[in-house]
């Protein structure tokens, strides 16, 4: 059995879970195995109604006191319960910020292979290659889970769209499955989730971004690109290590730290496009890059590309723009 | 404080990858190396840290001959003292070896705390530290922003995604993952450099029990999902042209 484990907070799923069906369903057509959904929570129960809609075999809802607020201590004890009871071949989970903090821990609980950041799957003689990006996506690997199964795989966000998850003809069955957690054992206390500053602005109803990366080399430089933002009528935007540094605000940010976007068009200079930021943006209309490197990673998602000094082509396209 | 924060050293951001003859790793001869961005964010957090709190920073590293650069760096820019795994299979080792590694010449020296980067910049996994804690029977918490250290426990900033946080308490000891812009780097000063060369080097075996859980079969350059139309020529020619068919083809200006 592959077995996907969803991701839902208060009974409100995280959509990535559907992407994570996706990856699954491409996975048991390599090892033939069903697929089935996990949905664990306080109030799973009507997240795996909806998820019950997937061309999968069953869909089990693991409800527990323990399991909201989230915390690693309490979902490590109640999934490493529930996986022995299930004893699945593949565990499927989206590489979420709450997977990443869980699954490591969980997977060396049970000392069993966990497989990262996964954007597809491939047969390898009987058994699965997982494709994932390595060395900030300037080389790709093809992985093969090693020891006794269950192997765990996390799948990159937007590696898949939620759209590819195959629906069934009539809704899965649903059950429940019942784990003993400790509470006694959590040494985690978190408190309510909090948005830093109110966010002014909203990047992902913008049409145009001009996003910066390292590329800019210095804070004045900025000042090359919100030219460049004026002239297209676009938002100026950065990736991380630009707002890390200060020289635009967190709020600007995009990638899986900051905000998701999508706009007609997203102009990318100097950024050399890490996953963290790909994620996101890739799944705006049109991408260009300008890019001093001819092997930047952001050229394999771009639409146009310049490979050159952006100091030279930024002045120059504003130049055309205003011909 | 007995504080440990585990740097990884990895290929530099200017590295144009080569493959070995296999197709399976990388030609490590060819490539430079530098101190995984994430862990230089760790070990910055762990001197702040021991500045607030007093106690000691031991850099902990798992990797061949060469990861002494990254080692020494870190003495310089302050650290107190550091323990090296040196095992020529670690270069290319998975989450499970490497923190078995580590996990085997840290577990006497019982820290208080102990921080790294998020994930690293080469295989870039981002589960060495996490699974580190459950060898070490420690609890955790992942992505962190901010540290505090409030009457024997921690009470840390969680980064959640699309700019929300969250605060954490959890008793000490811990282990914490770390994420770039915590704070503000600070770079070796010329004393920091000559003290670095009188400050122990502690060596250890990797332990040979270690199975690896994960095994590369291929290695390549990533086959691209689009067409990228490339637009060569000069600086003003190249934009013109830009301009033109983000105009008149991709239509998504005026």
């Amino acid at each position: 059995m592959i077995l996907v484990v969803a991701e839902q907070r208060g009974g409100t799923l995280n959509r990535a879970t559907w992407e994570s069906i996706a990856g699954a369903q491409q996975l048991a057509g390599v090892t033939g195995a069903p697929v089935a959904i996990l949905v664990p929570g306080s109030q799973a129960g009507a997240v795996a109604n909806d998820l019950a809609a997937a061309q999968v075999r069953e869909v089990i809802a693991v409800e527990h006191p323990a399991l909201e607020p989230y915390t690693p201590d309490g979902f490590t004890a109640a999934l490493a319960d529930a996986i022995g009871q299930l004893s699945p071949a593949h565990v499927v989970m989206p590489h979420t910020y709450q997977t990443r903090d869980f699954a490591p821990k969980l997977a060396a609980r049970l000392d069993r292979a966990l497989v990262t950041d996964v954007t597809g799957v491939k047969g390898a003689g009987g058994a699965a290659a997982f494709v994932r990006p390595m060395f900030q996506g300037k080389l790709t690997a093809d992985v093969v889970a090693q020891g006794p199964a269950p192997h765990f795989v996390t799948f990159q966000i937007g590696a898949y769209r939620v759209d590819q998850a195959v629906r069934g003809a009539a809704a899965a069955p649903v059950r429940a499955l019942t784990v003993t957690v400790d509470a006694s054992t959590i040494r985690e206390k978190p408190e309510p989730p909090f948005q830093q500053a109110k966010q002014a602005v909203d990047l992902s109803q913008a049409e145009r971004i001009v996003s910066v990366g390292r590329g800019i080399k210095e804070e004045a430089n900025i000042d090359v690109a919100r030219k460049l933002a004026d002239a297209l009528g676009a938002e100026i935007a950065a990736s991380r290590p630009i707002c890390d540094a200060g020289w635009l605000p967190m709020e600007r940010q995009v990638g899986s730290s900051g905000q998701t976007v999508a706009p007609k068009l997203y102009l990318a200079l100097g950024i050399s496009g890490a996953i963290q930021h790909l994620v996101g943006m890739k799944g705006s209309n049109t991408i260009v890059a300008i890019n001093k490197d001819p092997d930047a990673p952001i050229f394999e998602i771009a639409d146009y590309g310049v490979v050159g000094d952006l100091f030279e082509i930024v002045p120059a396209m504003i130049a055309a723009l205003k011909a | 404080m007995k504080i440990a924060v585990c740097i990884k050293q990895v290929p530099t951001r200017e590295w144009q990858p080569r493959l070995d003859d296999d197709k399976t790793w990388i030609r490590e001869g060819d490539a430079s190396f530098e101190m995984n961005e994430p862990d230089a964010y760790a070990l910055e957090e762990a001197l702040r840290l021991k500045e607030k709190h007093g106690g000691e920073v031991v850099v902990c590293s798992a990797g061949p001959a060469r990861v002494a650069q990254v080692i020494r760096e870190a003495l310089a820019r302050g650290a107190d003292r550091a323990i090296h795994v040196e095992d020529d299979g670690l270069a290319s080792a998975d989450a499970f070896v490497t923190s078995a590694a580590l996990a085997a010449a840290m577990k006497d020296e019982r820290f208080d705390v102990v921080l790294t980067g998020l994930q690293s910049d080469d295989q870039g996994f981002a589960q060495v530290g996490v699974i580190l804690a459950e060898r070490l029977g420690l609890p955790h918490a992942t992505i962190i922003m901010e540290v505090s250290v409030e009457g024997g426990a921690l009470r840390v900033k969680r980064e959640l995604e699309g700019g929300w946080f969250q605060w954490v308490a959890m008793p000490l000891p811990a282990v914490l993952t770390i994420q770039s812009g915590i704070n503000q780097l600070r770079y070796a000063t010329l004393k920091g450099i000559m003290a670095a060369k009188k400050k122990e080097i502690r060596k250890a075996a990797a332990p040979q029990s270690a199975a690896a859980r994960q095994k590369i079969v291929s290695l390549y350059v990533p086959e691209k999902g689009k067409k990228t139309q490339m637009i060569g020529g000069s600086p003003a020619e190249a934009a013109k042209e830009l301009v033109r068919r983000l105009r008149e083809d991709a239509r998504v200006i005026q």
